[in-house]
């Protein structure tokens, strides 16, 4: 069993038996974080370049770790600090480093498809770090194997999305994975901000909290882009919170006891209250270490395929 | 293809025992011991190796399972990615007498991973090598402390070990692989 593409681009199209290798290669990662000494050899003599033409703090670091842990040589780019300030395209800056003799291209860029792109233009592996509003691949494993861990499976698990939808790349990719792996997906939000078509897909569309709260095992709860605001897509953050927070007291009407996610950075107090992002049922901590696991195991299995 | 039986289920059953009485002679008990088997039949040999010394000496032995995939030589150049197992040690390896049980030793270069494995983990006092066929054929300075069976063999042959665990029964095989076969596991 091998992964189908050279690339991680996305979730969409990737089969059951993709998802599943790559989160059950995952759990073996995520024992070395717990050695004395967690670092492996399998990339020993691979160099990875992380192209960050987007500010980003816990998936660079996350990324970066994870690389280190896997014995490669790593570089880091981060746009304001480049030649990207002094107009430089993303094929030039990308062919550039190439011809450097690099192995691997993590990347995170503003446009959608900016990854796709590139894996036309190098030759070597590329890692979706999140391109614009269309996919995040990472962070949709790293939810998928939290809620695995969790629960012990995904299938038929109720799972909602709630907030800003259409802008939400960390949204398509969890919609992709979790459909594909069996899952009941919903999504909850103002309608401004959820696609018209999206009940195609086969997801649950929802625009009141209360609603949907009775029907799911965990809540996914996304960031509030501050700018969406600026753009009239809702009136206002505190609005937002009333409709669209979530907090301890709407989750409490729930029969059984809901597990909160996020994917950070939270806007605490607005998308989700603050005591219930520490509490115990909120697993947004291990959805962090479980990302540097999920890491490790899409580098290993990219890196280590000829 | 021609496939020969050179160790039987009641010759298996002897021979992990004599293993285990050497392994309790040689350290006048089992005191500091530990046992880690190497994933699939090194970790069914471990478990079948730390029962029996548990019998002959009344206390029970830690056992460990390792998986070596990460520290293989030949990751780059297989075709099949082989699957990624865990490591399950659960207990602390450090000043510990390590005997690390595998089933047949061949080239040596299992065993170089699972050291490099090993002092990732921890820092044994001491570590020993149990196997139960020696094949030959080394291409790494490696040498085993306690062998099951010394079995010669030519590059055409192979060992094939069965353990109730997988398979139907426990038995050792020799099998002679054809001329034409390019299937040389190396």
């Amino acid at each position: 069993m091998k992964l189908h593409s050279r690339h991680l681009l996305g979730l969409e199209g990737m089969s059951k038996d993709e998802l599943t290798l790559i989160l059950d290669t995952a759990v073996s990662f995520r024992e070395i974080l717990d050695r004395p000494i967690k670092k492996v050899p399998p990339l020993q003599g691979k160099t990875v370049v992380n192209l960050f033409f987007e500010s980003s703090t816990r998936t660079r670091i996350s990324f970066e770790l994870a690389e280190r842990r896997l014995s490669a040589d790593v570089v880091s780019f981060t746009a304001a600090a480049s030649s990207v300030s002094k107009g430089e395209t993303l094929k030039d800056t990308a062919r550039n480093i190439e011809a450097m003799k690099i192995d691997m291209v993590v990347v995170r860029h503003a446009a959608p498809g900016s990854a796709h792109f590139l894996s036309k233009v190098v030759d070597a592996n590329v890692i979706n770090a999140g391109d614009g509003g269309h996919e995040h691949p990472t962070q949709g494993l790293l939810d998928m194997y939290t809620l695995r861990e969790k629960f012990g499976a995904l299938e038929g698990l109720r799972v909602c999305i709630v907030g800003d939808i259409t802008h939400s790349r960390v949204a398509r990719s969890n919609i992709y994975g979790l459909l594909t792996m069996g899952a009941e997906v919903s999504v909850c939000g103002p309608e401004t901000l959820i696609p018209r078509e999206l009940g195609k897909f086969g997801v649950q569309v929802y625009h009141h909290l209360e609603e949907v709260i009775p029907k799911v095992d965990a809540l996914n709860v996304l960031r509030v882009q501050l700018e969406r605001q600026k753009s009239g897509l809702f009136p206002s953050m505190r609005e937002y919170h009333r409709f669209f927070g979530v907090t301890k007291e709407k989750v409490s009407r729930a029969p059984k006891p809901i597990t909160i996610m996020h994917p950070g950075p939270i806007n605490r107090d607005v998308e989700l209250s603050a005591d219930l992002a520490d509490s115990e049922h909120s697993v947004i901590l291990q959805q962090v270490t479980n990302g540097v696991a999920i890491r490790m195991a899409v580098l290993y299995l990219l890196g280590t395929t000829n | 293809m021609t496939t020969s039986k050179i160790i039987d289920s009641a010759g298996f059953k002897r021979t992990v025992n004599r293993l285990a009485h050497e392994v309790v002679e040689n350290h006048k008990g089992v005191e500091n011991l530990v046992i880690v088997g190497i994933r699939t039949r090194g970790e069914f040999l471990a478990r079948r190796l730390a029962a029996t010394i548990g019998e002959i000496e009344g206390n029970s032995v830690p056992v460990g399972i390792l998986d070596i995939t990460l520290y293989r030589d030949d990751l780059r150049g297989k075709l099949d990615q082989p699957q990624l197992k865990s490591t399950e040690i659960l207990f602390d390896i450090t000043g510990k007498v390590l005997i690390l049980v595998d089933d047949v030793l061949f080239t040596g270069r299992t065993i170089r991973a699972a050291l490099n494995a090993i002092m990732d983990i921890g820092r044994p006092s001491l570590i020993e090598l149990m196997v139960l066929i020696d094949r030959g054929h080394r291409e790494i300075p490696i040498k085993a402390d306690f062998v099951g069976k010394n079995v010669p063999t030519s590059p055409r042959q192979e060992i094939k070990v069965k353990m109730r665990e997988a398979d139907d029964d426990d038995a050792v095989y020799l099998v002679n692989l054809d001329e034409t076969s390019k299937e040389e596991k190396r």
